[in-house]
Protein backbone atom coordinates (compact mmCIF):
# COMPACT_ATOMS: atom_id res chain seq x y z
CA UNK A 1 0.00 0.00 0.00
CA UNK A 2 1.27 3.46 -0.88
CA UNK A 3 2.56 5.53 1.97
CA UNK A 4 1.35 9.08 2.37
CA UNK A 5 4.27 10.78 0.70
CA UNK A 6 4.65 14.05 -1.06
CA UNK A 7 5.31 12.88 -4.60
CA UNK A 8 6.86 16.19 -5.60
CA UNK A 9 9.53 15.48 -3.07
CA UNK A 10 10.61 12.43 -5.04
CA UNK A 11 10.66 14.21 -8.30
CA UNK A 12 14.13 14.18 -9.75
CA UNK A 13 13.83 17.85 -10.68
CA UNK A 14 13.48 18.88 -7.07
CA UNK A 15 16.93 19.40 -5.62
CA UNK A 16 17.25 19.45 -1.84
CA UNK A 17 20.87 20.23 -1.11
CA UNK A 18 20.54 19.84 2.64
CA UNK A 19 19.48 16.23 2.22
CA UNK A 20 21.62 14.63 -0.47
CA UNK A 21 19.84 11.60 -1.89
CA UNK A 22 21.31 8.78 -3.82
CA UNK A 23 19.00 7.03 -6.26
CA UNK A 24 19.44 3.57 -7.64
CA UNK A 25 18.54 2.46 -11.12
CA UNK A 26 16.69 -0.81 -11.30
CA UNK A 27 16.11 -2.65 -14.51
CA UNK A 28 12.88 -4.67 -14.38
CA UNK A 29 12.57 -6.87 -17.42
CA UNK A 30 12.52 -7.40 -20.40
CA UNK A 31 11.95 -10.93 -19.16
CA UNK A 32 10.99 -10.97 -15.55
CA UNK A 33 8.81 -13.57 -13.86
CA UNK A 34 6.71 -10.89 -12.19
CA UNK A 35 5.70 -8.97 -15.28
CA UNK A 36 3.86 -11.72 -17.23
CA UNK A 37 5.14 -10.77 -20.63
CA UNK A 38 7.98 -8.96 -22.28
CA UNK A 39 8.05 -5.57 -20.56
CA UNK A 40 11.08 -3.57 -19.65
CA UNK A 41 10.99 -0.80 -17.09
CA UNK A 42 14.04 1.17 -16.08
CA UNK A 43 13.13 2.46 -12.68
CA UNK A 44 14.83 5.15 -10.67
CA UNK A 45 14.48 4.02 -7.09
CA UNK A 46 14.77 5.75 -3.77
CA UNK A 47 15.10 2.69 -1.58
CA UNK A 48 11.86 0.79 -2.11
CA UNK A 49 10.04 3.73 -3.67
CA UNK A 50 9.82 4.56 -7.34
CA UNK A 51 10.97 8.02 -8.32
CA UNK A 52 10.41 7.65 -12.03
CA UNK A 53 10.17 4.89 -14.56
CA UNK A 54 10.78 4.63 -18.24
CA UNK A 55 9.24 1.89 -20.35
CA UNK A 56 10.85 0.23 -23.31
CA UNK A 57 8.44 -1.64 -25.54
CA UNK A 58 8.60 -3.39 -28.86
CA UNK A 59 10.48 -6.54 -27.92
CA UNK A 60 7.91 -8.72 -29.66
CA UNK A 61 6.93 -6.36 -32.44
CA UNK A 62 5.85 -8.43 -35.43
CA UNK A 63 4.85 -5.74 -37.92
CA UNK A 64 1.19 -6.80 -38.15
CA UNK A 65 0.10 -3.58 -39.81
CA UNK A 66 2.72 -3.99 -42.52
CA UNK A 67 1.96 -7.67 -43.06
CA UNK A 68 -1.76 -6.88 -43.22
CA UNK A 69 -1.17 -4.62 -46.21
CA UNK A 70 0.10 -7.64 -48.12
CA UNK A 71 -2.44 -10.28 -47.16
CA UNK A 72 -5.98 -10.92 -48.33
CA UNK A 73 -8.69 -10.39 -45.75
CA UNK A 74 -8.96 -14.00 -44.61
CA UNK A 75 -5.27 -14.21 -43.89
CA UNK A 76 -5.43 -11.21 -41.58
CA UNK A 77 -7.63 -13.03 -39.07
CA UNK A 78 -4.71 -15.09 -37.70
CA UNK A 79 -2.78 -11.85 -37.20
CA UNK A 80 -5.53 -10.49 -34.99
CA UNK A 81 -5.40 -13.68 -32.90
CA UNK A 82 -1.91 -12.90 -31.89
CA UNK A 83 -2.59 -9.45 -30.54
CA UNK A 84 -4.53 -10.05 -27.36
CA UNK A 85 -3.91 -13.77 -27.14
CA UNK A 86 -5.86 -14.08 -23.90
CA UNK A 87 -9.11 -13.41 -25.77
CA UNK A 88 -8.41 -14.10 -29.44
CA UNK A 89 -12.05 -14.73 -30.48
CA UNK A 90 -12.90 -11.15 -29.55
CA UNK A 91 -10.24 -9.87 -31.92
CA UNK A 92 -11.39 -12.23 -34.66
CA UNK A 93 -15.01 -11.15 -34.35
CA UNK A 94 -14.01 -7.49 -34.29
CA UNK A 95 -12.04 -7.93 -37.47
CA UNK A 96 -14.81 -9.82 -39.26
CA UNK A 97 -17.32 -7.16 -38.28
CA UNK A 98 -15.04 -4.47 -39.66
CA UNK A 99 -14.87 -6.17 -43.03
CA UNK A 100 -18.62 -6.77 -42.99
CA UNK A 101 -19.15 -3.10 -42.35
CA UNK A 102 -17.01 -2.22 -45.35
CA UNK A 103 -18.82 -4.74 -47.54
CA UNK A 104 -22.23 -3.87 -46.14
CA UNK A 105 -23.16 -7.49 -45.41
CA UNK A 106 -26.38 -7.98 -43.49
CA UNK A 107 -25.73 -10.43 -40.66
CA UNK A 108 -28.52 -12.78 -39.54
CA UNK A 109 -29.67 -12.41 -35.94
CA UNK A 110 -28.68 -15.96 -35.11
CA UNK A 111 -25.07 -15.26 -36.08
CA UNK A 112 -25.10 -12.15 -33.91
CA UNK A 113 -26.21 -14.17 -30.90
CA UNK A 114 -23.71 -16.95 -31.53
CA UNK A 115 -21.01 -14.31 -31.75
CA UNK A 116 -22.15 -12.74 -28.51
CA UNK A 117 -21.88 -16.08 -26.74
CA UNK A 118 -18.32 -16.50 -27.98
CA UNK A 119 -17.33 -12.91 -27.29
CA UNK A 120 -18.61 -13.02 -23.74
CA UNK A 121 -16.91 -16.35 -23.10
CA UNK A 122 -13.68 -14.78 -24.35
CA UNK A 123 -14.20 -11.82 -22.07
CA UNK A 124 -14.65 -14.15 -19.11
CA UNK A 125 -11.51 -16.07 -20.04
CA UNK A 126 -9.52 -12.85 -20.25
CA UNK A 127 -10.83 -11.53 -16.94
CA UNK A 128 -10.11 -14.87 -15.28
CA UNK A 129 -6.47 -14.58 -16.29
CA UNK A 130 -6.16 -10.96 -15.24
CA UNK A 131 -7.91 -11.26 -11.90
CA UNK A 132 -6.25 -14.48 -10.86
CA UNK A 133 -2.87 -13.02 -11.77
CA UNK A 134 -3.56 -10.01 -9.55
CA UNK A 135 -4.00 -12.60 -6.81
CA UNK A 136 -0.73 -14.30 -7.73
CA UNK A 137 1.18 -11.04 -7.69
CA UNK A 138 -0.15 -10.20 -4.26
CA UNK A 139 0.96 -13.60 -3.00
CA UNK A 140 -2.28 -15.61 -3.25
CA UNK A 141 -1.62 -18.46 -5.63
CA UNK A 142 -4.60 -20.56 -4.60
CA UNK A 143 -7.30 -18.64 -6.45
CA UNK A 144 -5.27 -18.84 -9.63
CA UNK A 145 -4.98 -22.61 -9.46
CA UNK A 146 -8.71 -22.98 -8.73
CA UNK A 147 -10.19 -20.77 -11.38
CA UNK A 148 -7.86 -21.73 -14.19
CA UNK A 149 -9.87 -24.90 -14.58
CA UNK A 150 -12.80 -22.79 -15.80
CA UNK A 151 -10.61 -21.07 -18.31
CA UNK A 152 -9.80 -24.56 -19.51
CA UNK A 153 -13.55 -25.26 -19.93
CA UNK A 154 -13.85 -22.14 -22.08
CA UNK A 155 -10.91 -23.26 -24.20
CA UNK A 156 -12.62 -26.61 -24.67
CA UNK A 157 -15.66 -24.76 -25.97
CA UNK A 158 -13.46 -22.91 -28.47
CA UNK A 159 -12.01 -26.23 -29.47
CA UNK A 160 -15.45 -27.64 -30.23
CA UNK A 161 -16.33 -24.61 -32.32
CA UNK A 162 -13.18 -23.93 -34.31
CA UNK A 163 -10.66 -26.62 -33.41
CA UNK A 164 -8.09 -24.35 -31.81
CA UNK A 165 -7.58 -23.21 -28.26
CA UNK A 166 -5.37 -20.18 -27.89
CA UNK A 167 -4.96 -18.53 -31.28
CA UNK A 168 -8.38 -19.45 -32.51
CA UNK A 169 -8.80 -17.99 -36.01
CA UNK A 170 -12.48 -18.38 -35.29
CA UNK A 171 -15.34 -17.51 -37.59
CA UNK A 172 -15.43 -16.21 -41.10
CA UNK A 173 -16.46 -12.98 -42.76
CA UNK A 174 -20.22 -13.25 -42.51
CA UNK A 175 -20.50 -15.76 -39.72
CA UNK A 176 -18.94 -19.03 -38.64
CA UNK A 177 -17.22 -21.81 -40.52
CA UNK A 178 -19.69 -24.39 -39.17
CA UNK A 179 -22.67 -24.57 -36.89
CA UNK A 180 -22.15 -25.15 -33.17
CA UNK A 181 -22.16 -28.88 -32.55
CA UNK A 182 -24.27 -30.60 -29.88
CA UNK A 183 -21.09 -31.23 -27.96
CA UNK A 184 -20.31 -27.51 -28.00
CA UNK A 185 -23.75 -26.65 -26.66
CA UNK A 186 -23.37 -29.29 -23.99
CA UNK A 187 -20.08 -27.73 -22.91
CA UNK A 188 -21.52 -24.22 -22.92
CA UNK A 189 -24.39 -25.34 -20.71
CA UNK A 190 -22.00 -27.16 -18.41
CA UNK A 191 -19.88 -24.04 -18.11
CA UNK A 192 -22.90 -21.86 -17.39
CA UNK A 193 -23.96 -24.23 -14.65
CA UNK A 194 -20.62 -24.75 -12.98
CA UNK A 195 -18.93 -21.37 -13.30
CA UNK A 196 -20.98 -19.13 -10.94
CA UNK A 197 -20.16 -21.29 -7.92
CA UNK A 198 -16.47 -21.33 -8.83
CA UNK A 199 -16.45 -17.60 -9.34
CA UNK A 200 -18.05 -17.14 -5.94
CA UNK A 201 -15.42 -19.37 -4.39
CA UNK A 202 -12.65 -17.37 -6.05
CA UNK A 203 -14.24 -14.14 -4.89
CA UNK A 204 -14.45 -15.40 -1.33
CA UNK A 205 -10.73 -16.06 -1.36
CA UNK A 206 -9.81 -12.51 -2.32
CA UNK A 207 -12.60 -9.96 -2.17
CA UNK A 208 -12.78 -9.42 1.60
CA UNK A 209 -9.35 -10.84 2.31
CA UNK A 210 -7.53 -8.47 4.65
CA UNK A 211 -4.12 -9.02 3.08
CA UNK A 212 -5.44 -8.67 -0.44
CA UNK A 213 -7.31 -5.48 0.42
CA UNK A 214 -4.27 -3.97 2.10
CA UNK A 215 -2.18 -4.79 -0.91
CA UNK A 216 -4.61 -3.42 -3.50
CA UNK A 217 -6.71 -0.58 -2.10
CA UNK A 218 -5.16 2.78 -3.00
CA UNK A 219 -2.47 1.13 -5.05
CA UNK A 220 -1.97 2.76 -8.42
CA UNK A 221 -5.00 5.05 -8.24
CA UNK A 222 -5.93 7.15 -11.24
CA UNK A 223 -8.43 9.94 -11.59
CA UNK A 224 -11.18 9.92 -14.20
CA UNK A 225 -10.04 13.02 -16.08
CA UNK A 226 -6.44 11.83 -16.29
CA UNK A 227 -7.71 8.47 -17.47
CA UNK A 228 -9.72 10.12 -20.25
CA UNK A 229 -6.78 12.30 -21.23
CA UNK A 230 -4.64 9.18 -21.45
CA UNK A 231 -7.19 7.37 -23.59
CA UNK A 232 -8.10 4.67 -21.08
CA UNK A 233 -10.94 2.39 -22.11
CA UNK A 234 -12.48 -0.79 -20.82
CA UNK A 235 -12.37 -1.96 -17.21
CA UNK A 236 -9.49 0.41 -16.40
CA UNK A 237 -11.56 3.46 -17.35
CA UNK A 238 -14.65 2.10 -15.66
CA UNK A 239 -12.70 1.54 -12.45
CA UNK A 240 -12.01 5.29 -12.49
CA UNK A 241 -15.75 5.94 -12.54
CA UNK A 242 -16.52 6.60 -16.20
CA UNK A 243 -19.29 4.37 -17.55
CA UNK A 244 -18.00 4.11 -21.10
CA UNK A 245 -18.67 0.81 -22.75
CA UNK A 246 -18.71 0.37 -26.52
CA UNK A 247 -21.37 -2.31 -26.20
CA UNK A 248 -23.78 0.33 -24.91
CA UNK A 249 -22.45 3.48 -26.52
CA UNK A 250 -22.19 2.12 -30.08
CA UNK A 251 -23.90 -1.27 -30.01
CA UNK A 252 -22.71 -3.86 -32.50
CA UNK A 253 -23.78 -7.43 -33.06
CA UNK A 254 -27.26 -6.74 -31.55
CA UNK A 255 -25.94 -5.85 -28.10
CA UNK A 256 -28.73 -3.27 -27.85
CA UNK A 257 -31.22 -6.09 -27.28
CA UNK A 258 -29.45 -7.30 -24.18
CA UNK A 259 -30.01 -6.25 -20.64
CA UNK A 260 -26.88 -5.80 -18.57
CA UNK A 261 -25.25 -3.24 -16.32
CA UNK A 262 -21.87 -1.57 -16.61
CA UNK A 263 -20.05 -1.86 -13.30
CA UNK A 264 -17.95 1.15 -12.35
CA UNK A 265 -15.45 1.83 -9.59
CA UNK A 266 -14.61 4.98 -7.66
CA UNK A 267 -10.90 5.45 -7.10
CA UNK A 268 -9.46 3.72 -10.12
CA UNK A 269 -7.09 1.73 -7.93
CA UNK A 270 -6.06 -1.89 -8.25
CA UNK A 271 -8.90 -3.11 -6.06
CA UNK A 272 -11.49 -1.26 -8.14
CA UNK A 273 -10.09 -2.70 -11.33
CA UNK A 274 -10.27 -6.15 -9.79
CA UNK A 275 -13.86 -5.62 -8.67
CA UNK A 276 -15.01 -4.19 -11.99
CA UNK A 277 -13.69 -7.26 -13.80
CA UNK A 278 -15.25 -9.53 -11.23
CA UNK A 279 -18.67 -7.94 -11.79
CA UNK A 280 -18.22 -7.93 -15.55
CA UNK A 281 -17.78 -11.68 -15.50
CA UNK A 282 -21.17 -12.02 -13.82
CA UNK A 283 -22.74 -9.68 -16.35
CA UNK A 284 -21.17 -11.70 -19.15
CA UNK A 285 -22.73 -14.85 -17.73
CA UNK A 286 -26.11 -13.16 -17.80
CA UNK A 287 -25.57 -11.99 -21.38
CA UNK A 288 -24.69 -15.53 -22.48
CA UNK A 289 -27.82 -16.84 -20.78
CA UNK A 290 -29.94 -14.20 -22.52
CA UNK A 291 -28.38 -15.06 -25.87
CA UNK A 292 -29.12 -18.75 -25.35
CA UNK A 293 -32.72 -17.93 -24.43
CA UNK A 294 -33.08 -15.85 -27.58
CA UNK A 295 -31.60 -18.66 -29.66
CA UNK A 296 -33.96 -21.20 -28.10
CA UNK A 297 -36.93 -19.07 -29.11
CA UNK A 298 -35.78 -18.99 -32.71
CA UNK A 299 -37.25 -21.58 -35.04
CA UNK A 300 -34.23 -21.37 -37.30
CA UNK A 301 -31.44 -23.57 -35.98
CA UNK A 302 -29.27 -23.86 -39.07
CA UNK A 303 -28.21 -20.37 -40.05
CA UNK A 304 -24.63 -19.75 -39.07
CA UNK A 305 -23.42 -17.44 -41.84
CA UNK A 306 -24.69 -14.58 -43.92
CA UNK A 307 -25.67 -15.55 -47.42
CA UNK A 308 -22.88 -13.84 -49.28
CA UNK A 309 -21.31 -16.14 -51.85
CA UNK A 310 -18.27 -13.90 -52.19
CA UNK A 311 -16.98 -14.85 -48.76
CA UNK A 312 -18.67 -18.01 -47.60
CA UNK A 313 -17.10 -21.26 -48.74
CA UNK A 314 -19.51 -23.42 -50.77
CA UNK A 315 -20.39 -26.83 -49.27
CA UNK A 316 -17.83 -29.58 -49.93
CA UNK A 317 -20.13 -31.80 -52.05
CA UNK A 318 -20.67 -28.93 -54.44
CA UNK A 319 -16.95 -28.16 -54.60
CA UNK A 320 -16.25 -31.72 -55.78
CA UNK A 321 -19.13 -31.91 -58.25
CA UNK A 322 -19.67 -28.42 -59.59
CA UNK A 323 -17.14 -26.34 -61.44
CA UNK A 324 -18.46 -22.92 -60.36
CA UNK A 325 -18.36 -23.98 -56.74
CA UNK A 326 -14.79 -25.18 -57.18
CA UNK A 327 -13.79 -21.87 -58.73
CA UNK A 328 -15.40 -19.94 -55.88
CA UNK A 329 -13.80 -22.16 -53.31
CA UNK A 330 -10.42 -21.48 -54.86
CA UNK A 331 -11.02 -17.77 -55.13
CA UNK A 332 -12.10 -17.48 -51.52
CA UNK A 333 -9.25 -19.57 -50.17
CA UNK A 334 -6.67 -17.68 -52.21
CA UNK A 335 -8.26 -14.36 -51.33
CA UNK A 336 -8.97 -13.37 -54.92
CA UNK A 337 -12.19 -11.54 -54.24
CA UNK A 338 -11.79 -7.80 -54.52
CA UNK A 339 -13.05 -5.54 -51.78
CA UNK A 340 -14.90 -2.30 -52.63
CA UNK A 341 -13.14 1.03 -52.20
CA UNK A 342 -13.84 2.65 -48.86
CA UNK A 343 -12.70 3.33 -45.36
CA UNK A 344 -14.32 2.33 -42.11
CA UNK A 345 -13.58 2.47 -38.43
CA UNK A 346 -15.15 -0.19 -36.33
CA UNK A 347 -14.62 -0.84 -32.66
CA UNK A 348 -15.68 -3.47 -30.21
CA UNK A 349 -15.44 -3.71 -26.46
CA UNK A 350 -12.55 -6.13 -26.11
CA UNK A 351 -11.62 -7.51 -22.72
CA UNK A 352 -9.25 -4.66 -21.93
CA UNK A 353 -10.80 -1.76 -23.77
CA UNK A 354 -11.94 -0.40 -27.07
CA UNK A 355 -10.35 -2.47 -29.80
CA UNK A 356 -10.62 -0.53 -33.04
CA UNK A 357 -9.87 -1.35 -36.64
CA UNK A 358 -9.34 1.45 -39.11
CA UNK A 359 -9.51 -0.15 -42.51
CA UNK A 360 -8.81 1.67 -45.75
CA UNK A 361 -9.39 -0.21 -48.97
CA UNK A 362 -8.39 0.96 -52.42
CA UNK A 363 -10.26 -1.81 -54.15
CA UNK A 364 -7.59 -4.48 -54.26
CA UNK A 365 -7.41 -7.88 -52.64
CA UNK A 366 -5.51 -6.52 -49.65
CA UNK A 367 -6.17 -3.48 -47.46
CA UNK A 368 -4.39 -0.28 -48.44
CA UNK A 369 -4.01 0.47 -44.75
CA UNK A 370 -5.09 -1.30 -41.63
CA UNK A 371 -4.56 0.33 -38.28
CA UNK A 372 -5.32 -1.44 -35.05
CA UNK A 373 -6.36 0.67 -32.10
CA UNK A 374 -4.81 -1.46 -29.42
CA UNK A 375 -6.15 -0.52 -25.99
CA UNK A 376 -3.03 -1.69 -24.08
CA UNK A 377 -0.68 0.34 -26.19
CA UNK A 378 -2.65 3.45 -25.44
CA UNK A 379 -3.13 3.09 -21.71
CA UNK A 380 0.23 1.57 -20.84
CA UNK A 381 1.86 4.98 -21.36
CA UNK A 382 0.17 6.20 -18.17
CA UNK A 383 2.02 3.57 -16.14
CA UNK A 384 4.87 5.88 -14.91
CA UNK A 385 2.31 8.35 -13.66
CA UNK A 386 0.38 5.62 -11.87
CA UNK A 387 3.31 4.07 -10.03
CA UNK A 388 5.23 7.21 -9.15
CA UNK A 389 5.85 7.31 -5.40
CA UNK A 390 4.60 3.76 -4.94
CA UNK A 391 6.68 0.84 -3.82
CA UNK A 392 8.16 -1.58 -6.32
CA UNK A 393 5.96 -4.46 -5.22
CA UNK A 394 2.90 -2.26 -5.74
CA UNK A 395 4.10 -1.30 -9.20
CA UNK A 396 4.11 -4.98 -10.14
CA UNK A 397 0.52 -5.30 -8.89
CA UNK A 398 -0.51 -2.17 -10.75
CA UNK A 399 0.83 -3.54 -13.97
CA UNK A 400 -0.95 -6.87 -13.66
CA UNK A 401 -4.20 -5.12 -12.75
CA UNK A 402 -3.97 -2.94 -15.87
CA UNK A 403 -4.14 -6.11 -17.98
CA UNK A 404 -1.36 -5.14 -20.35
CA UNK A 405 -0.85 -7.92 -22.88
CA UNK A 406 2.56 -7.85 -24.51
CA UNK A 407 1.27 -9.18 -27.83
CA UNK A 408 -1.24 -6.40 -28.15
CA UNK A 409 1.15 -3.76 -26.88
CA UNK A 410 3.75 -4.49 -29.53
CA UNK A 411 1.49 -5.64 -32.35
CA UNK B 1 -22.73 0.77 -38.00
CA UNK B 2 -22.46 3.87 -35.87
CA UNK B 3 -25.53 6.08 -35.85
CA UNK B 4 -25.15 8.82 -38.43
CA UNK B 5 -26.22 12.07 -36.84
CA UNK B 6 -26.73 14.55 -39.67
CA UNK B 7 -27.44 17.48 -37.39
CA UNK B 8 -24.33 17.05 -35.31
CA UNK B 9 -22.19 16.49 -38.38
CA UNK B 10 -23.53 19.70 -39.86
CA UNK B 11 -22.89 21.53 -36.60
CA UNK B 12 -19.25 20.41 -36.52
CA UNK B 13 -18.68 21.46 -40.11
CA UNK B 14 -20.36 24.84 -39.66
CA UNK B 15 -18.44 25.61 -36.48
CA UNK B 16 -15.12 24.62 -38.00
CA UNK B 17 -15.62 26.62 -41.18
CA UNK B 18 -16.76 29.59 -39.11
CA UNK B 19 -13.52 29.52 -37.14
CA UNK B 20 -10.94 28.28 -39.57
CA UNK B 21 -12.36 29.20 -42.95
CA UNK B 22 -10.28 27.95 -45.85
CA UNK B 23 -8.12 25.76 -43.61
CA UNK B 24 -10.97 23.24 -43.65
CA UNK B 25 -10.17 21.72 -46.99
CA UNK B 26 -12.96 19.24 -47.38
CA UNK B 27 -15.68 17.43 -45.50
CA UNK B 28 -17.69 14.36 -46.41
CA UNK B 29 -19.43 11.44 -44.77
CA UNK B 30 -17.59 8.24 -45.55
CA UNK B 31 -19.47 5.08 -44.59
CA UNK B 32 -20.80 6.08 -41.17
CA UNK B 33 -18.40 8.77 -40.06
CA UNK B 34 -17.88 12.43 -40.83
CA UNK B 35 -14.44 12.91 -42.30
CA UNK B 36 -12.83 16.35 -42.34
CA UNK B 37 -9.58 17.24 -44.08
CA UNK B 38 -7.71 20.06 -42.42
CA UNK B 39 -4.68 22.08 -43.41
CA UNK B 40 -1.72 20.95 -41.30
CA UNK B 41 -0.86 24.48 -40.15
CA UNK B 42 -3.96 24.69 -38.00
CA UNK B 43 -4.30 21.07 -36.94
CA UNK B 44 -3.49 21.54 -33.26
CA UNK B 45 -5.79 24.57 -33.07
CA UNK B 46 -8.56 22.56 -34.69
CA UNK B 47 -8.09 19.70 -32.24
CA UNK B 48 -8.02 22.07 -29.29
CA UNK B 49 -11.12 23.85 -30.60
CA UNK B 50 -12.97 20.56 -31.04
CA UNK B 51 -12.04 19.51 -27.52
CA UNK B 52 -13.01 22.73 -25.78
CA UNK B 53 -15.94 24.07 -27.81
CA UNK B 54 -19.01 23.85 -25.59
CA UNK B 55 -21.36 22.33 -28.11
CA UNK B 56 -18.90 19.85 -29.59
CA UNK B 57 -16.80 18.50 -26.69
CA UNK B 58 -14.68 15.92 -28.44
CA UNK B 59 -13.03 14.96 -25.19
CA UNK B 60 -11.47 11.68 -26.28
CA UNK B 61 -8.77 10.93 -28.83
CA UNK B 62 -9.66 7.41 -29.89
CA UNK B 63 -6.71 6.82 -32.12
CA UNK B 64 -4.18 8.47 -34.36
CA UNK B 65 -2.41 6.82 -37.24
CA UNK B 66 -0.17 7.60 -40.16
CA UNK B 67 -0.90 7.15 -43.85
CA UNK B 68 1.25 7.09 -46.96
CA UNK B 69 -0.15 8.19 -50.31
CA UNK B 70 2.58 7.26 -52.80
CA UNK B 71 0.66 8.59 -55.83
CA UNK B 72 0.63 12.17 -54.61
CA UNK B 73 3.94 11.94 -52.71
CA UNK B 74 2.33 12.78 -49.41
CA UNK B 75 2.17 11.45 -45.89
CA UNK B 76 -0.88 11.90 -43.75
CA UNK B 77 -2.15 11.61 -40.21
CA UNK B 78 -5.67 10.46 -39.36
CA UNK B 79 -7.23 11.32 -36.01
CA UNK B 80 -10.34 9.65 -34.69
CA UNK B 81 -12.15 11.76 -32.13
CA UNK B 82 -15.03 10.81 -29.91
CA UNK B 83 -17.35 13.00 -27.92
CA UNK B 84 -18.65 10.96 -24.99
CA UNK B 85 -21.28 13.52 -24.14
CA UNK B 86 -22.90 13.55 -27.57
CA UNK B 87 -21.75 10.06 -28.53
CA UNK B 88 -20.41 11.42 -31.77
CA UNK B 89 -17.37 10.20 -33.66
CA UNK B 90 -15.51 12.07 -36.35
CA UNK B 91 -12.34 11.58 -38.34
CA UNK B 92 -9.86 14.38 -38.98
CA UNK B 93 -7.25 14.07 -41.70
CA UNK B 94 -4.24 16.11 -42.50
CA UNK B 95 -1.40 15.68 -44.95
CA UNK B 96 2.18 16.79 -45.34
CA UNK B 97 4.59 16.39 -48.20
CA UNK B 98 7.11 13.61 -48.31
CA UNK B 99 10.24 15.76 -48.48
CA UNK B 100 9.61 17.73 -45.34
CA UNK B 101 7.14 15.72 -43.29
CA UNK B 102 6.28 17.90 -40.32
CA UNK B 103 2.97 18.19 -38.50
CA UNK B 104 2.28 20.04 -35.24
CA UNK B 105 1.89 17.73 -32.26
CA UNK B 106 -1.35 16.92 -30.45
CA UNK B 107 0.36 16.00 -27.18
CA UNK B 108 -0.55 19.32 -25.62
CA UNK B 109 -4.22 18.59 -26.30
CA UNK B 110 -4.23 14.94 -25.21
CA UNK B 111 -1.27 13.34 -23.42
CA UNK B 112 -2.31 10.04 -24.96
CA UNK B 113 -1.13 11.31 -28.34
CA UNK B 114 2.43 10.90 -27.07
CA UNK B 115 2.96 7.24 -27.89
CA UNK B 116 0.64 7.30 -30.87
CA UNK B 117 2.76 10.03 -32.44
CA UNK B 118 5.94 8.20 -31.56
CA UNK B 119 4.57 5.14 -33.30
CA UNK B 120 3.62 7.21 -36.34
CA UNK B 121 7.09 8.74 -36.42
CA UNK B 122 8.62 5.32 -36.05
CA UNK B 123 6.77 3.85 -39.00
CA UNK B 124 6.23 6.79 -41.32
CA UNK B 125 8.91 9.29 -40.37
CA UNK B 126 6.43 12.07 -39.76
CA UNK B 127 8.04 14.64 -37.48
CA UNK B 128 5.63 15.99 -34.90
CA UNK B 129 6.78 19.49 -34.03
CA UNK B 130 6.73 20.18 -30.31
CA UNK B 131 6.59 16.54 -29.27
CA UNK B 132 8.39 16.08 -25.91
CA UNK B 133 10.18 12.85 -26.76
CA UNK B 134 10.01 11.95 -30.43
CA UNK B 135 12.07 8.76 -30.62
CA UNK B 136 11.39 5.34 -32.06
CA UNK B 137 9.09 3.19 -29.97
CA UNK B 138 8.56 -0.27 -31.46
CA UNK B 139 11.52 -0.59 -33.82
CA UNK B 140 15.13 -0.58 -32.76
CA UNK B 141 16.83 2.77 -32.37
CA UNK B 142 19.50 2.02 -34.99
CA UNK B 143 16.96 1.67 -37.77
CA UNK B 144 17.13 4.28 -40.51
CA UNK B 145 14.11 3.34 -42.63
CA UNK B 146 10.48 4.06 -42.02
CA UNK B 147 8.99 0.63 -42.58
CA UNK B 148 5.29 1.40 -43.10
CA UNK B 149 5.96 3.51 -46.15
CA UNK B 150 4.79 1.79 -49.30
CA UNK B 151 8.25 1.73 -50.84
CA UNK B 152 9.66 -0.34 -47.98
CA UNK B 153 9.55 -4.02 -49.02
CA UNK B 154 7.76 -6.49 -46.79
CA UNK B 155 10.36 -9.20 -47.18
CA UNK B 156 14.06 -9.20 -47.83
CA UNK B 157 14.30 -8.33 -51.53
CA UNK B 158 17.75 -9.85 -51.92
CA UNK B 159 16.37 -13.35 -51.60
CA UNK B 160 16.13 -15.34 -54.80
CA UNK B 161 14.74 -18.61 -53.50
CA UNK B 162 11.19 -17.36 -53.17
CA UNK B 163 8.83 -16.38 -55.93
CA UNK B 164 5.66 -14.90 -54.54
CA UNK B 165 4.59 -13.06 -57.68
CA UNK B 166 1.76 -15.55 -58.15
CA UNK B 167 0.33 -14.49 -54.82
CA UNK B 168 0.39 -10.77 -55.44
CA UNK B 169 3.02 -10.08 -52.82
Amino acid sequence: MAKEIDTDYWDKDVVRPEEPKEYNTLNVGPTHPATHGVFQNVMLMDGEFIVSTEQTIGYIHRAFEKIAEHRPFYQITPLTDRMNYCSSPLNNMGWHMTVEKLLGIEIPKRVDYLRIIIMELARIADHIICNSVIGVDSGALTGFTYIFQDREFIYEIYEEICGARLTTNMGRIGGFERNFSDKAWEKIHHFLKSFPAKLKEFENLLMRNRIFMDRTINVGPFSADRALAYGFTGPNLRACGVDYDVRVMNPYSSYEEFDFIIPIGQNGDTYDRFMVRQEEMKQSMSIIQQAIDKLDKMTDKDTYYASDPRFVLPPKEKVYNNMEALIWHFKIVMGETDIPVGEVYHCIEAANGELGFYLVSDGGRTPARLHFRRPCFIYYQAYPEMVKGNMLSDAILTMSSMNVIAGELDA
Amino acid sequence: MFQINQERNQLVVTKLIEHFGYAIVRNEVISDMLCISVDKEVISDVLLFLRDENELKFNFLTTLCGMHYPDIQELGVVYHLHSFENNHRIRIKTTTDLDNPTIPTATSVWPTANWMERETYDFYGIIFEGHPNLVRILNMDEMTDFPMRKDFPLEDQTREDKDDSMFGR
